[in-house]
């Protein structure tokens, strides 16, 4: 593992390229799967072109018991032994390389597209293409009395477009296989090619529901990449900033958990609570969703005496309001009948297959961002992991309420005590040929921007990579067993971005 | 059952008196975008947010286009951009969200006969095509006890079939055309639509991106533009008022 951790490279900072292992394919398949037998993560991997044919691969690893990361690479050209067989974590990577650098990862045990686009990383002059983006192959179950139903793209409520095809038995399903892709807009090709002005207007629209989110993680690499550090006061406001998002999220999940269950009460208590949170966001920043806050350098707004006491007492106020509700929900013997035991996924699948966010943690998985690779005002004020045991939806829907709760208390603190600083420092040019990873506890999970410089100092390659990229996958695992008129509820226990996924 | 109804006594009654009422909005809150030609110096860039001649070459704002960024309030070289705190921006047409100094054609109800039709009862079909989510969390948002669009006779449906018209959000995804144009189709008329946020009117953040504005919907006229990044409640709430004839008199005089 030395050649790992011998670069040194950390969440957000970044390190030569040329410091990375850069190996043959099958070193660079040894280093990677031995990392993570011995308990490492893969945390991104990608492609990007190098020279006229050839793809440079890096896989990006974490060691979230020391706080370290580690990076490998590789030259490709048109296929490679895929590293799925050997370490499911990769799979969805894997099938991204093959769509966006025409890359094929020989062996891969369930190629299909996974965004449905034509490549837009592959090298100058190749002109091969693995995937066909018209052709998506469901997975189908066989049998006189199975059924398929089809949801999707256009769904009956208000939510973004997807596809969701069930293998069904009478009432239980057999298989559930989601097919996105309707949401790409082609941002990763923006961050690389738009003034920096612009990209971070593109960074915050990734997921709109996580504006601080997202924004503080590019942010974050361009930082580290000009070697440009924020004062206290930008890191408090952005913590802030990320924990009220936090809040309104996982007010408004509870909310929509409980109107799927026709606990009509708590879902018109909780999604009002929820308006109160982006609200505050809107008081800060001038947007519901705190756009226009997080800008490289700092933040562009101040959080004055007067607005901090403010805010507090409409904190308080909301503690006050939501725990009569909670409780309500949570005491409740009809909700806690159809919250159990429904949409559950293991442990061991969480592990497998690199799940992230409450998701894991409501598996008991103490995997947390702010924990375990603790970035900006996380390094001084540590907010506990939320845990949960069950892996269901009532185990879902209770991680949320803790980190509700946590939020609360840490918001509230951080506005008794604000530090002093600068509120926005100069970010320069970037230090060129350098890997930056940024990571970032998003509420829905762990948010990675890998920035690559190019010998000039331009953005040679943005890889993004939303929570939802892994969970996804929990959804498909949650559903076989499971009554398919519950798919809303398992669906809105998970809440995945739909638009964080598709990029 | 009594602690039920504690917490109902506790939560009380929390739906705006909107249209009725004043509207307070933070002194921070981005609203209509309007340009002061007194020269102020040295023009800066804009991201996105230019200010462009009008036919008759004065020089206008695209509220439509912008992303109410606090950079687009900017010196440029046809003038000084500020933000007022006027929630009030949607529009019957695409033009009237050029703005000559900061005015803005402010939407105008539909005709007589759709005014009979869905005046009072208007069933709408959300479609998203090629979003960041921000725009259909806030129509959800429409639907909470705050803003209750429910009481205004205005609800969400789930199928075309039951629906007077379509709300589009998101840019017009490559991926989302035949699903869009689909719906629309199997929308009965008569039915109107309604173009939600900059990405369904200019293209957000995403214009200039070979993935989006992929028009689905080519020669289908448009009976409501909503601009916002995303837009406010109030601002759809206050756009779906004009269009439907529902906003009291005193409110819906030009300027007012």
């Amino acid at each position: 593992m030395n050649r790992l951790r011998d670069p040194g490279l950390r969440n957000r900072h970044a390190v030569a390229l040329h410091a990375l292992p850069d190996l043959p394919v099958d070193g660079f398949r040894n280093i990677v799967l031995d990392a993570v037998n011995a308990g490492w993560r893969l945390i991104s991997f990608f492609g990007m072109p190098e020279a006229a044919v050839d793809t440079r691969l890096i896989a990006v690893l974490a060691d979230d018991a020391n706080g370290q990361l580690g990076a490998a690479m590789t030259v490709v050209e048109e296929a490679y032994p895929a590293l799925t067989p050997d370490c499911p974590q990769a799979h969805a990577f894997e099938r991204e390389i093959a769509e966006q650098c025409a890359v094929r990862p020989s062996g891969h045990p369930w190629l299909k597209p996974l965004r449905r686009h034509a490549p837009d990383h592959r090298p100058r002059h190749s002109s091969a293409q693995v995937l066909d983006p018209e052709t998506y192959p469901f997975f189908r179950v066989e049998g006189e009395e199975v059924h398929e139903v089809a949801v999707g793209p256009v769904h009956a409520g208000i939510i973004e477009p997807g596809h969701f095809r069930f293998q069904a038995h009478g009432e239980e399903v057999l298989f559930l296989e989601i097919m996105l892709g309707y949401q790409h807009r082609g941002v990763e090709t923006l961050l690389e090619t738009v003034d920096p002005a612009r990209a971070v207007l593109v960074a915050e629209s990734i997921a709109g529901d996580t504006v601080i989110g997202h924004a503080g993680a590019h942010c974050g690499a361009i930082e580290a990449l000009a070697r440009s550090r924020k004062s206290p006061r930008a890191q408090s406001i952005r913590g802030i900033a990320l924990e009220l998002e936090r809040l309104a999220n996982h007010i408004g999940d509870l909310g929509a958990i409980a109107g799927d269950i026709a606990f009509q009460p708590a879902a018109a208590f909780f999604g009002r609570m929820r308006g109160e949170c982006l609200n505050l966001l809107l008081t800060l920043s001038g947007n519901r969703y705190g756009r226009g806050l997080v800008r490289p350098g700092g933040v562009n707004f101040d959080l004055p005496p007067g607005m901090a006491d403010e805010m507090a007492g409409r904190l308080h106020r909301l503690l006050d309001e939501i725990q009569p509700v909670a409780r309500m929900m949570f005491s409740n013997g009809a909700v806690q009948a159809r919250l159990e035991g429904v949409g559950a996924i293991t442990r061991e699948q969480c592990l497998e297959s690199g799940f992230v966010g409450p998701v894991a943690r409501s598996c008991e998985i103490t995997r947390d961002v702010r924990h375990d690779h603790p970035y900006g005002i996380f390094r001084f004020v540590h907010i506990p992991v939320a845990l949960a045991w069950g892996g269901d939806v009532h185990a879902r829907a209770q991680v949320r309420w803790l980190e509700v709760q946590r939020s609360l208390e840490f918001v509230t603190e951080q506005l008794t005590a604000l530090p002093r600083g600068e509120l926005r420092v100069s970010c320069g040019a970037l230090r060129p040929a350098e890997l930056v990873v940024a990571l970032q506890e998003g509420w829905r999970g762990e948010i990675v921007h890998a920035v690559v410089t190019d010998d000039s100092g331009a953005i040679r390659r943005h890889k993004v990579t939303d929570p939802s990229f892994h969970n996804w996958t929990a959804l498909a695992l949650a559903l076989p067993g499971n009554q398919i008129s519950d798919f809303p509820l398992c669906n809105k226990s998970f809440n995945l971005s739909y638009a964080g996924h598709d990029l | 059952m009594f602690d039920f109804l504690r917490v109902l006594l506790r939560q009380g009654r929390r739906t705006l008196a909107f249209p009725g009422g004043a509207v307070e909005l933070p002194e921070r809150f981005r609203g209509l975008p309007v340009l002061d030609v007194n020269d102020c110096g040295a023009p800066q860039p804009l991201p996105s947010l230019l200010p462009s001649a009008t036919s008759d070459g004065r020089p206008a704002i695209d509220v439509g286009a912008c992303l109410f960024t606090p950079e687009e309030a900017a010196c440029t070289a046809a003038g000084r951009v500020a933000y007022s705190r006027d929630y009030r921006l949607a529009s019957s047409t695409r033009d009237g969200l050029i703005a000559t100094s900061g005015e803005i054609e402010r939407a105008q109800s539909l005709d007589a006969a759709a005014r009979r039709l869905f005046g009072r009862s208007l069933r709408l079909r959300s479609v998203v095509a090629g979003s960041c989510g921000g725009c259909e969390a806030e129509l959800v948002a429409l639907g909470n006890v705050v803003f209750d669009l429910g009481r205004f006779g205005v609800q969400f449906v789930a199928s075309p079939r039951h629906a007077d018209g379509i709300v589009i959000t998101g840019a017009f995804s490559r991926n989302m055309q035949g699903a869009l144009a689909a719906t629309y189709e199997a929308t009965p008329p008569p039915r109107i639509v309604i173009a939600v946020g900059a990405c369904a009117i200019a293209g957000g953040p995403f214009h200039g991106s070979s993935e989006v504005g992929h028009e689905a919907l080519t020669g289908v006229p448009i009976d409501l533009y909503v601009p916002g990044c995303p837009p406010h409640p109030l601002t759809m709430l206050d756009g779906l008022l004009r269009l439907l004839g529902r906003l009291p008199a005193e409110r819906t005089a030009q300027h007012v």
